[in-house]
């Protein structure tokens, strides 16, 4: 659908050459919502617009429906990227043109007969839900409602991929859910590829398959959301891991703890965040458990549990106790407040 | 002493003939100025670095020339411009040949003025007209210009008036205008009545089409 075959792109000056991406190798399939997630320096922007050549490539590859778009004539480009979608953080809408206009302008662009134009985007602003206000001007929309007419523009030319350019950074968290709710419709609705780049790990969690986690110019980690969320294996994914799950000691514990208390951290993936795995270890085994800390989110509608304990016993209760729950296919891990 | 309005030296239709000239005299060279000047100002926009057309020969050669233009004294052009204006006119006096200088005048001033409207329409909605695959030409017409066309309005306004105000001086290759009268009546001769009232007459003219561009432009704006 999308390949990166170690892209890299460089921007020069006279004064000096910068390295944006470093060798990106990535492949996003039919059907995915893939997300790209890293601080702003690192690279995604360039990322996105690599794919439908806002940008070029320096060196490199990118192959969109098998094809290369950077040997292709102008118009063959043109006729290419009528099939990918695009929207954007700050919307980017004709404020000069209607709503309706605004949906229209690439059926415009190629020339579609004007019933045809009428249906289609009569169509478009029933399916983002803002069908009454065909004849607004964007300023007099909220910035929820003018990224719907994004969405909506963006799929006037029925395009196989949609490109999502921090789609939802200039919004607020719960207009911010009701957009990405609307995406997860257009990929499973018109089975329509999506591929975004956001600095929220929300929005990975909230709606993405697959995550791409870039630094400095490079994918450091990449994988299915629910494997980089459950086990991040670099620094930068356990931080933005970190961001929407909270599996920290709690402060005032750590300042209060006599001694060097045994802790563990305890992660229910799945259909393991249903068994009573904590009264089941207290009544085995002569343990004390001291729950600290207790979250269970869901990732790809999968529950995802995370619990910190302290656990107090005679060392060998303790050693059996852990033995267990590792039987138990559950992921255990022991920290100390002091290493 | 016919014919002659409130004390002043020249007569009602001195006057009226000075509009007819300078309404003349400004609406031909706007048309003119424009025609050559929006597409300059549209050029100088998509063929700097990173746009659409980027294109550092163009770029490069246009704006000095524009700047050497627009540095030149209206006077000195008016003068300076003689021999080439007896070529396309066929004589250098007069209101018709009044036109060329006033062409090389605000041509130069309007491409520039355009190029900072055009400046203004913000790069991301250019940014998706691309993404959208649309061509040059698509972009220019239904992103670039009526994003900017409020502003536009604007500025050929701005155009207009500065013609208005140097078509006066082209009094001095006798072309008539309500500057003209001011000139040689109001100033030259100490006519003081002459001077009031055709100077009032160019702030009226002036502030009649202010109004009326600020209005157009508020409309097309529509905020």
């Amino acid at each position: 659908m999308i390949e990166f075959q170690n892209v890299k792109k460089r921007y020069e000056s006279k004064k000096q050459t910068v390295e944006a991406l470093k060798g990106i190798d990535l492949i996003v399939e039919k059907g995915d919502i893939f997300g790209v997630v890293g601080y702003s320096g690192a690279g995604k922007s360039t990322l996105i617009r690599l794919v439908n050549l806002l940008e070029r490539p320096s060196e490199g590859e990118i192959l969109v429906n098998g094809k290369a778009l950077t040997s292709l004539k102008p118009k063959d480009l043109r006729a290419e990227k009528k099939k990918i979608g695009m929207i954007f953080q700050h919307f980017n809408l004709l404020n000069s043109k209607t709503v309706f206009d605004n949906v229209a302008m690439p059926l415009i662009l190629s020339g579609t007969p004007v019933k045809e134009i009428q249906t289609r985007v009569n169509e478009l602003l029933e399916f983002v839900g803002l069908l009454g206000k065909a004849k607004n001007y964007p300023e007099q929309l909220s910035g929820g409602q003018k990224q719907r007419i994004g969405i909506a523009r963006a799929l006037a030319t029925n395009p196989s991929i949609l490109l999502c350019d921090e789609a939802t950074s200039a919004l607020d968290p719960q207009t911010t859910s009701a957009v990405l709710q609307l995406l997860k419709k257009v990929n499973q609705e018109y089975n329509i590829t999506i591929l975004l780049i956001t600095h929220e790990m929300s929005v990975i969690r909230e709606i993405c398959n697959k995550v791409a986690v870039m630094e400095g110019g490079r994918i450091v980690e990449q994988g299915p959301v629910f494997d980089v969320f459950a086990k991040p294996q670099t620094e930068i994914a356990q931080n933005f891991v970190r961001t929407v799950i909270h599996d920290e000691i709690p402060k005032s514990f750590k300042s209060q703890a006599a001694g060097n208390p045994i802790i563990w951290k305890i992660n229910f993936i799945g259909a393991n965040s249903g068994k009573p795995l904590l009264s089941t270890v207290a009544k085995q085994f002569d343990v004390d458990l001291n729950v600290l800390s207790a979250n269970i989110s869901e990732i790809q509608e999968t529950p995802f549990g995370n619990l910190i304990i302290e656990v107090t016993g005679e060392e060998s209760e303790i050693k059996k106790a852990y033995d267990y729950i590792q039987a138990e296919n559950i992921l255990v891990q022991e920290v100390r407040i002091h290493e | 002493m016919n014919n002659t309005l409130w004390g002043m030296e020249i007569t009602a239709e001195q006057l009226l003939t000075g509009f007819g000239d300078t309404l003349y005299m400004v609406a031909l060279s706007l048309l003119f100025s424009v025609v050559i000047g929006l597409p300059l100002g549209i050029l100088l926009v998509i063929t700097r670095n990173g746009h659409i057309l980027e294109n550092k020969w163009v770029f490069n050669v246009l704006n000095p020339v524009i700047n050497i233009l627009r540095s030149v004294p209206f006077i000195i052009l008016l003068v300076a411009l003689i021999p080439f204006t007896r070529f396309v006119v066929g004589t250098a006096i007069g209101t018709n040949a009044a036109i060329v200088p006033l062409i090389f005048y605000a041509a130069p001033y309007i491409a520039r003025l355009v190029e900072n409207s055009l400046l203004e329409v913000d790069k991301g909605i250019i940014e998706a007209a691309e993404a959208m695959g649309a061509t040059t030409w698509q972009i220019i017409f239904r992103f670039l210009i009526p994003e900017g066309l409020s502003s536009l309005v604007l500025t050929f306004t701005t155009a207009t008036i500065g013609l208005v105000g140097a078509s006066a001086m082209a009094g001095a290759v006798g072309a008539g205008g309500v500057g003209d009268l001011a000139l040689s009546y109001g100033y030259q001769r100490f006519d003081t009545m002459t001077m009031i009232v055709t100077v009032a007459a160019l702030v009226v003219i002036v502030q009649l089409l202010q109004s009326t561009g600020n209005i157009v432009s508020k409309k097309i704006r529509r905020r």
